[in-house]
């Protein structure tokens, strides 16, 4: 019995190793995908187009190499562990500043740890980007039950709540007993929660996605020309680019088996997140102008990691969790516990709603730090990787 | 050379108006390819509920492609098609293919009936000689349609519109040409789903030859239930019982459309409904009825080989799956949804006469208050007690016998004389 215990709590290194025969099965795969005719307009209003996934399916079978992604990958420390039934894969790279701030960074969807990657030089070792020693971090990267390389719940109510309190045990056993958090996207709900469940360790964190916006938004101010822009872009997401989030909310086995059986359907799946990225992304691969560290490469690194692991079904299913644990808590009438320590907030100019900082501060009212950038989206991490981390040490700097 | 284009132009114009006899031969090597991919399927992990709560289940799925690649038999139907009388014409610039079959009696009134989505012709196979040969099926000769089933732009083996439009208005726009084309001056529409959309546009174009049309899906709730029900709020005072059902039957079907916002937003995205025959059928199983998502009927049906009484079938369901897939129409079909910028349920002024059945397993049974409301000129009004969203094809006796009362008074009437 305690054996099993001992073994379950281990922290034990991993590397990635990708079968050839599954990369042979992927190529071949692309290569008969049958596609329908062309959209109707010249947009993305009916959604992913046609060329855009032309391309990005021909880039994949012959210029892309799989084995990069890998070596990258490898080339930084990652383990897994198990925690409440589930394995968890994380990078967790340490700084050489012995009293680096501990940082566990959450991603989103259609994200993974692909998206944060390019942080890890500035967070980790600031002096060689740009910084002072006084702002490193040890930082912890997990992947999200369902997702990457952590293994896939068989059991229902992995919300983003029990996430965030896997992540306090995460960084229990890792040793930290004093840490920060961060996340974008579904990282941001973690995060919120974790803030909200008050976890033990937890100083501070940093959002760049204001998820309470879904609760809560039709009370949030509309006076200001931001904030009526704010409240416009968020109605047109529910109005027009909610139908992906629709869909994984309440069907995610349907559309599980198109994107666990077909590449090209998991590809214009993932790409068809916010109008912003779409076409930057689109760019990347349609004019060959990728902006910041959205690149091909990139891009397709992380569509590649969705199909090798097979998590599209259980990544979606993350959401249907949520919007259970989210009408659930409106359907109980009383209000999110108070967040009791300090929270950071960047709003990014490409961000699906930019928020302003009067509704960051109706939602935590103590704001500890604001700013307002002048680049990136929603990907902010990983297509500002620079910027992004300057904002985190900026965030921080009060608690160090 | 402007002479020669000219007489281009004036041939293609006949050409297009022109019928021209359609029948359907797959390829082999198509139904081989079909099977190959089937069987290369690569399946997610089991759903992690024990009901349907998060789409179709692994273990139905899987066990209707196994079917699927192994006993199924496309060229069954195949035949069975091809023994109805099937034609192509163009039509406001896009080919339409459909089934006509007249009937032995040369006075029968002529009937356009229009399925939906995720439906075909193939829903409506067992009505056709229902309704053309009544006597052969308890009715009289009084009884008798002449029967036109066309497949909907981007269905099946109609053309995939190039260029955006093609809404149920223009559709119900086509359909009158086809009628007139076909030489039938006198007719009425039938529709069910989407079938239900073309119609009641029709009702309201009122082309001079259309008398009446007949609804399985009427539009009947009054502006102030419908909004209401669309924001989820509670249902306005003074309702009766019947009419309290019925909202909260529509409140039940708003919380099952993910699949028609997705569709209706972003159907471009669904490249895998082209690409996965499995990713096709999840997607097309997991419509609801009043009984379930994915619909009771269809669930039924996969576990139902044959029927002496014409229910739905697994080789059916099996049917219209693998022609949506052999014409890979599933996302052309599925950008109607983006076409349409108009209301749902609600009453939508239609004033020539109209006939309503309301089946016990469509989204809502509309209440006979809300029919006499919406419609003006109502002319029949039955419940009947089988049959649900797809009720041409869950229950073809009684859906025959439906469209049969339904036109009875306006033959009585003489008007068709």
């Amino acid at each position: 019995m305690s054996t099993t215990v001992e073994t379950a709590t281990e922290i034990r290194t991993f590397d990635i190793e990708f079968p050839q025969e599954k990369i042979d099965d992927l190529r071949r795969r692309i290569a008969a995908t049958r596609l329908p005719s062309k959209e109707l307009v010249e947009d993305r209003s009916q959604g992913v187009q046609l060329a855009t996934i032309q391309k990005l399916a021909r880039y994949w079978t012959t210029e892309y190499d799989f084995s990069r992604v890998e070596a990258q990958l490898n080339a930084l420390p990652q383990f897994t562990t198990e925690i409440d039934g589930v394995d968890i894969h994380f990078i967790h790279v340490r700084s050489q500043h012995e009293d680096a701030l501990p940082l566990i960074m959450t991603h989103g969807w259609p994200g993974s740890v692909i998206e944060l990657l390019e942080t890890v030089g500035p967070l980790t070792d600031p002096t060689a980007h740009g910084g002072t020693r006084d702002d490193a971090f040890h930082l912890v990267l997990p992947s999200l039950p369902g997702y990457g390389f952590s293994s896939e719940p068989a059991e229902l109510g992995w919300d983003a709540a029990r996430t965030g309190r896997a992540w306090a045990e995460l960084m229990r056993r890792l040793g930290y007993t004093r840490y920060v958090a961060q996340g974008g996207d579904v990282g941001a709900l973690v995060t919120d929660l974790m803030g909200r469940q008050a976890v033990e360790g937890l100083v501070g964190y940093h959002l760049n996605l204001l998820t309470a916006v879904l609760a809560i938004g039709d009370h949030l101010p509309k006076e200001s020309e931001e904030e009526r822009a704010a409240a416009a872009a968020v109605a047109t997401f529910r109005e027009d680019g909610f139908g992906y989030f629709l869909e994984m909310a309440t069907r995610p086995q349907t559309i599980g088996y198109a994107l666990l059986d077909s590449p090209v359907a998991l590809a214009a799946w993932m790409l068809d997140h916010d109008t912003d990225s779409y076409y930057k992304i689109t760019r990347a691969f349609v004019d060959g102008e990728p902006v910041g560290n959205l690149t091909r490469d990139t891009i397709v690194d992380n569509i590649t990691l969705y199909w090798l692991t097979g998590t599209a079904a259980s990544a979606a299913r993350s959401y249907w969790e949520d919007a259970r644990a989210l009408a659930a808590a409106l359907a109980s009438g009383q209000p999110p516990p108070a967040v009791t320590v300090p929270v950071g907030f960047t709003t990014f100019p490409g961000e699906i709603w930019a928020s302003p900082r009067s509704w960051v501060e109706a939602v935590y009212p103590g704001l500890a730090y604001f700013n307002e950038v002048d680049k990136g989206g929603h990907f902010a991490a990983w297509e500002e990787p620079q910027l992004f981390s300057e904002e985190v040490r900026a965030a921080f700097k009060a608690l160090r | 050379m402007a002479v020669s284009t000219s007489n281009e132009s004036t041939t293609a114009v006949v050409e297009g108006a022109a019928i021209r006899p359609f029948r359907i031969e797959v390829p082999q090597e198509e139904l081989d390819e079909l099977r190959r991919r089937l069987q290369a399927t690569r399946w997610p992990e089991r759903e992690t509920v024990a009901d349907q709560s998060q789409g179709v289940p692994l273990g139905m799925i899987q066990k209707l492609a196994r079917y699927w690649m192994t006993d199924y038999d496309w060229r069954t139907v195949e035949a069975q098609l091809n023994a109805l009388p099937q034609f192509i014409t163009e039509i406001d610039g896009l080919n339409i293919h459909f089934i006509h079959v007249r009937s032995q009696h040369e006075d029968a009134l002529p009937l356009i009936v229009n399925h939906g989505w995720p439906g075909s012709i193939i829903e409506q196979l067992k009505i056709i000689h229902r309704l053309t040969d009544p006597t052969a099926h308890g009715a009289n000769a009084a009884d008798a349609f002449h029967v036109v089933v066309p497949s909907m732009p981007g269905y099946g083996f109609s053309g995939k519109p190039a260029t955006t439009g093609w809404g149920p208005e223009r559709m119900g726009r086509a359909w009158d040409e086809l009628m007139q084309r076909l030489g039938y001056t006198r007719y009425v529409a039938q529709g069910g789903d989407w079938g239900a959309f073309v119609v009641d546009q029709m009702g309201l174009q009122a082309p001079e030859g259309l008398l009446a049309i007949h609804t399985n899906m009427p539009a009947t709730v009054p502006a102030d239930v419908d909004k209401a029900s669309l924001a989820g709020e509670p249902p306005p005072s003074g309702l009766s019982a019947e009419e309290r059902r019925a909202y909260e039957q529509l409140l039940r079907t708003y919380e099952q459309v993910e699949y028609a916002r997705m569709m209706a937003s972003r159907p471009q995205t669904l490249y895998g409904i082209a690409d996965s025959p499995v990713g096709l059928a999840a997607w097309l199983l997991d419509h609801n009825d009043a009984d379930g998502q994915p619909a009771a009927a269809v669930v039924a049906a996969l576990d139902r080989t044959t029927s002496d009484t014409g229910e739905l079938t697994r080789d059916e369901v099996l049917d219209n799956i693998t022609l949506y897939w052999l014409t890979n129409t599933g996302v052309s079909a599925s950008r109607l949804y983006w076409e349409y910028k108009g209301g749902f349920f609600n009453a939508k002024g239609v004033s020539i006469p109209v006939a309503v059945t309301v089946f016990p397993g469509e989204q809502y049974q509309a209440p006979r208050s809300w029919a006499e409301q919406a419609y003006s000129n109502l002319i029949y009004f039955n419940e009947v007690d089988q049959g649900g969203h797809f009720a041409a094809w869950e229950q073809p006796e009684l859906f025959a016998r439906e469209i049969r009362a339904a036109f009875t008074s306006l033959r009585e009437k003489g008007r068709l004389s």
